[in-house]
């Protein structure tokens, strides 16, 4: 558990942005706890917690999504990045604002290294459909990101 | 420019919440805690005789390791033998840790921590029960406690059951020396049986 701690935490903080990404964790975590003794010997437990990760942010966006809006304040546009004490906002922003695929295969491939064909599986996507996400993803992130930091 | 590099760069290493820190896992272990999923706790200890790990199961201690026994590996033996459910949880072994430290500080003399001895059986478990009797300060000749332990001939077993105590200290393996008034070998290594029995007779 020490050892992969700080990918899933990459990869939730990637889906759902800092604030949220502590939950998301903890649940991982607990999650793969629970599974741990069905887990086959020799399995790849990198791959099988971000699996779960992956599960798991996607019940967070689901909740976020269906959870009613405080009415005194809306934020000024939507966006699934929390309000997180944060060094860099114009990332998450940039990052919240990509499809959920591209951002899946950008976190998954980049952040937590796994192959595309393993992303191509968790995103219901083919491998050439995840290698073709992760790039989409990082391109409109390269574009927006430095649009938002020269602002 | 921006290039994808520095995007992932910054998509790694910006913003709070970079590593599990404390708090969050603290979190997970009190969540574990209250579902039953925190089978075995772990935490380390510094101490006069080097670096300890010490893990409980909801029993009692089941588990202390030497710093010349790699505790990864100690680790892994626990998840064969027990349950792949380990978390780095201290508060679980606060008490025990205090109790150590009171012991090495020589202001402790008797522990009161529950012990799992699930890890030893037969004849290795019956000279384990035997030796918790031996009292602080005393020593007895690894023919004795065979005697003790019901089989006077065990004098070898004795020491295999001494060498694979899985909870040395709290269990006092470092209190069996050989008849000839030597003090015979240990887990943690000569120096530290030779220190502890120092403190001992302090």
């Amino acid at each position: 558990m020490d050892e992969h701690g700080a990918v899933v935490l990459r990869v939730v903080r990637a889906l759902l942005g800092p604030a949220d990404a502590a939950d998301a964790w903890s649940e991982t975590f607990l999650a793969a706890l629970e599974a741990y003794p069905r887990l086959r010997p020799g399995s790849n437990v990198r791959g099988w917690l971000v699996t779960i990760a992956h599960r798991k942010a996607i019940d967070h966006l689901r909740a976020a999504s269906r959870a009613p809006l405080p009415t005194d304040h809306l934020p000024e546009r939507p966006s699934v990045v929390g309000i997180g004490a944060d060094s860099d906002p114009e990332l998450w922003e940039a990052l919240a604002a990509l499809p959920f695929k591209q951002r899946a295969a950008v976190a998954h491939h980049h952040l937590a290294g796994l192959p595309y064909a393993e992303v191509g599986a968790l995103i219901d996507s083919s491998e050439a459909a995840a290698r073709r996400s992760a790039a989409d993803g990082l391109s409109s992130l390269r574009k927006t990101y430095r649009r938002g930091k020269a602002s | 420019m921006t290039t994808d590099q520095q995007v992932l760069h910054d998509l790694m290493t910006s913003g709070p919440g970079l590593h599990p820190d404390d708090q969050l896992r603290a979190r997970l272990v009190a969540g574990a805690d209250r579902a039953g999923l925190l089978d075995v706790a772990y935490r380390t200890v510094d101490s006069p005789v080097g670096p300890l790990l010490l893990a409980a199961t909801p029993a009692g201690v089941v588990r202390i390791a030497f710093g010349g026994e790699d505790h990864d590996a100690v680790l892994g033996v626990l998840a064969d033998r027990i349950s792949p459910r380990i978390l780095r949880a201290p508060g679980r072994l606060d008490d025990a840790a205090r109790q150590l430290d009171e012991y090495f500080a020589g202001t402790r003399r008797h522990f009161d921590i529950a012990v799992d001895l699930r890890l030893a059986h037969g004849f290795r478990r019956r000279v384990l029960d035997h030796l918790r009797s031996i009292t602080y300060g005393t020593t007895e000749s690894y023919s004795t406690v065979a005697a003790a332990s019901g089989s006077p001939a065990a004098v070898r077993a004795v020491g295999s059951a001494c060498a694979t105590n899985p909870v040395p200290l709290v269990v006092p393996c470092h209190r069996v020396v050989r008849s000839d008034g030597t003090i015979g070998q240990y887990l943690g290594g000569v120096e530290a049986k030779r220190a502890l029995l120092a403190l001992e007779a302090a």
